[in-house]
């Protein structure tokens, strides 16, 4: 690709390429430096004892303690322990993904592989509901939710979430679904395989990398989800956002504890994108223009 | 699918043409078009449409001027591109309310905070920066969130380009910049747009970025309430939801208008890539 032209013109460039190409680099470096500090910032401070969090000049040199971790977990503290709604968002999160998969599978597939009639005007129908504000439905969903029974429920957001993710999910997969070599489909036809075996054995070890994209970012947006979450399980049910967002009104010095809280908070999404990254690129790229 | 995302649009409809106030006892019946009035004769609602506008364009924007320049530069090979890029992508996955709450205590504080100090050698004291600049400073949070979406989906686009493209233009003899300008740029213009459109969809529903850091306020009281925000406070504290619902009417309205105009766009990319693949 581009890079390999590089590469094979690179004997051919003079110095001044080769001081402008370095110059170029630090400038990248550091721009991503300082888009990256804020992070490097927060989980510093989570390591801080409180009184090291406050100072002016900022403290780079400190004592590290675990103290604060230990804080996020302990149900005494003011916001009442990480644990319950770690577990809230866990369960909320994974059925969200295995639902928005389950059903937009099928879906991209007849949107794609074997089109209905009017799959551009699916799709687009599709696209727009994604645009309806959310907190335009606030009002009834909430009456709804208390009508039903579902509110502080776990099942009320993964309702929502399902419904929220399916759309950019069903135009991503479609995506990767045109991908599939159409002589592959020919070929398992002429074998005699129904539509469950063809996409079973012949699109999905294919498609699997891009599922995998599309999960990532249904778990990022479902993880990190905080207005939906805030108004429908305030009481006995907070989802990790909602629980972090009291860390808002609390008293006194808690600028360690709010960090050490938020690294926790943040780590199994951070991690999973930086492991999936190569899938994520490639799932955003194709889930953008085919 | 249908029932989750339209049904909730149906009874917004059914309580916008209601009179329901939960402060007035007996207020729960049809009043026709009075709420939609109340809320359009409403100046906050009307700033809260032009606050919406002036928020999601500059984070849309600025994030994708960040975002692009990135894209170019990391699209070179280099001393440590992938750590370069893991860092980048970062602040696309750290949650918002953990982003908006680190940036309202340890970035933005006035005493404490980090943007103090690294500017103090420019001579800016301890500056109220929320207090004083409360839309820069939501805008500023959803640029350095956004920046990485945008800087993936152009990257996307600058690696999916044609060399063949490239190569003939070095043939015949274009230098760097007529190169970019006359065929990286138009093969990137695709993905720019739809970085915009798909990046603005999620800004337009920015909430618990503004909930935390300024609560709505800033300037003359409502400087960051936008839209979303501005429903929340009909609801939430005027326990008025007939206009809530029809406030949220109105936006819903609005943004199809906008989605009707900027979908043709997209589907003129659909069939572009029709025509490719």
């Amino acid at each position: 690709m581009a890079t390999e032209l590089d590469g094979r013109h690179r004997h051919k460039r003079g110095t001044r390429k080769w001081a402008l190409g370095h110059f170029w680099t630090a400038v990248t470096w550091l721009i991503a430096l300082i888009l990256f500090f804020p992070v490097f910032w927060m989980v510093l401070t989570a390591f801080k004892p409180e009184s090291s969090a406050y100072t002016d000049p900022p403290k780079i040199v400190f004592h590290p303690t675990l103290t604060e971790f230990s804080q996020v977990f302990s149900t005494g503290s003011g916001a009442g322990g990480a644990g319950a709604p770690f577990e809230h968002s866990l369960f909320v999160t994974v059925i969200t993904v295995v639902l928005v998969l389950a059903l937009g599978i099928p879906a991209a597939y007849a949107l794609s592989i074997r089109a209905v009639k009017r799959w551009r005007d699916v799709l687009f129908f599709f696209l727009a509901t994604k645009m309806l504000p959310y907190v335009a439905a606030i009002v009834p969903i909430y009456i709804i939710a208390q009508h039903l029974g579902l509110l502080d429920n776990d099942w009320a957001l993964v309702i929502l979430y399902t419904g929220f993710n399916l759309p950019l999910a069903v135009w991503m997969i479609r995506s990767f679904l045109l991908e599939v070599p159409k002589e592959m489909l020919e070929a398992a036809r002429i074998d005699g395989a129904g539509v469950f075996t063809e996409l079973a054995l012949v699109i999905l070890p294919i498609v699997l990398p891009g599922i995998a994209a599309t999960a990532l970012i249904c778990v990022i947006f479902t993880w990190n989800e905080f207005f939906f979450a805030y108004f429908l399980t305030t009481v006995n049910g907070p989802t990790v956002p909602v629980f972090l967002s009291h860390f808002q009104s609390t008293e006194g010095e808690y600028w360690a504890l709010l960090a050490a809280a938020a690294t926790i908070a943040c780590l199994p999404v951070i991690l999973a994108g930086w492991i999936a990254q190569k899938q994520l690129v490639r799932g955003l790229s194709l889930g953008a223009l085919k | 699918m249908i029932v989750v995302t339209q049904a909730p649009f149906a009874v917004t409809l059914w309580y916008s043409f209601r009179g329901w106030n939960t402060l007035t006892p007996g207020s729960n019946q049809f009043v026709g078009l009075a709420s939609y009035r109340a809320v359009l004769s409403d100046a906050a609602f009307r700033q809260a449409a032009v606050v919406t506008i002036e928020m999601t364009a500059s984070a849309a924007i600025f994030s994708m001027l960040l975002g692009t320049t990135l894209a170019i530069l990391i699209n070179r090979k280099f001393m440590g591109r992938g750590i370069v890029r893991t860092m980048l992508i970062t602040p696309f996955l750290v949650m918002p309310v953990a982003t908006a709450l680190l940036f309202q205590t340890t970035i933005y504080d006035a005493v404490f905070g980090l943007l103090d100090y690294v500017l103090s050698p420019f001579g800016v004291g301890h500056e109220d920066w929320i207090g004083a600049h409360a839309l820069a400073s939501v805008v500023v949070v959803l640029v350095w969130e956004w920046t990485p979406f945008m800087m993936l989906i152009v990257l996307a686009g600058l690696q999916s380009e044609s060399l063949e493209a490239l190569e003939a233009a070095r043939v015949d003899g274009a230098n760097a910049f007529q190169t970019f300008v006359s065929i990286t740029f138009p093969h990137l213009r695709r993905y720019i747009e739809l970085g915009l459109l798909l990046g603005s969809i999620y800004i337009v529903q920015a909430f618990g970025e503004i909930f935390i850091l300024t609560d709505g306020g800033g300037g003359n009281g409502a400087a960051t309430t936008n839209l979303p925000f501005y429903i929340y406070d009909k609801v939430i504290n005027a326990f008025d939801f007939s206009q809530g619902a029809a406030a949220g009417v109105i936006v819903v309205i609005g943004t199809e208008i906008v989605a009707a105009i900027t979908l043709r766009l997209v589907s003129g990319i659909f069939k572009a890539s029709e025509v490719m693949g």
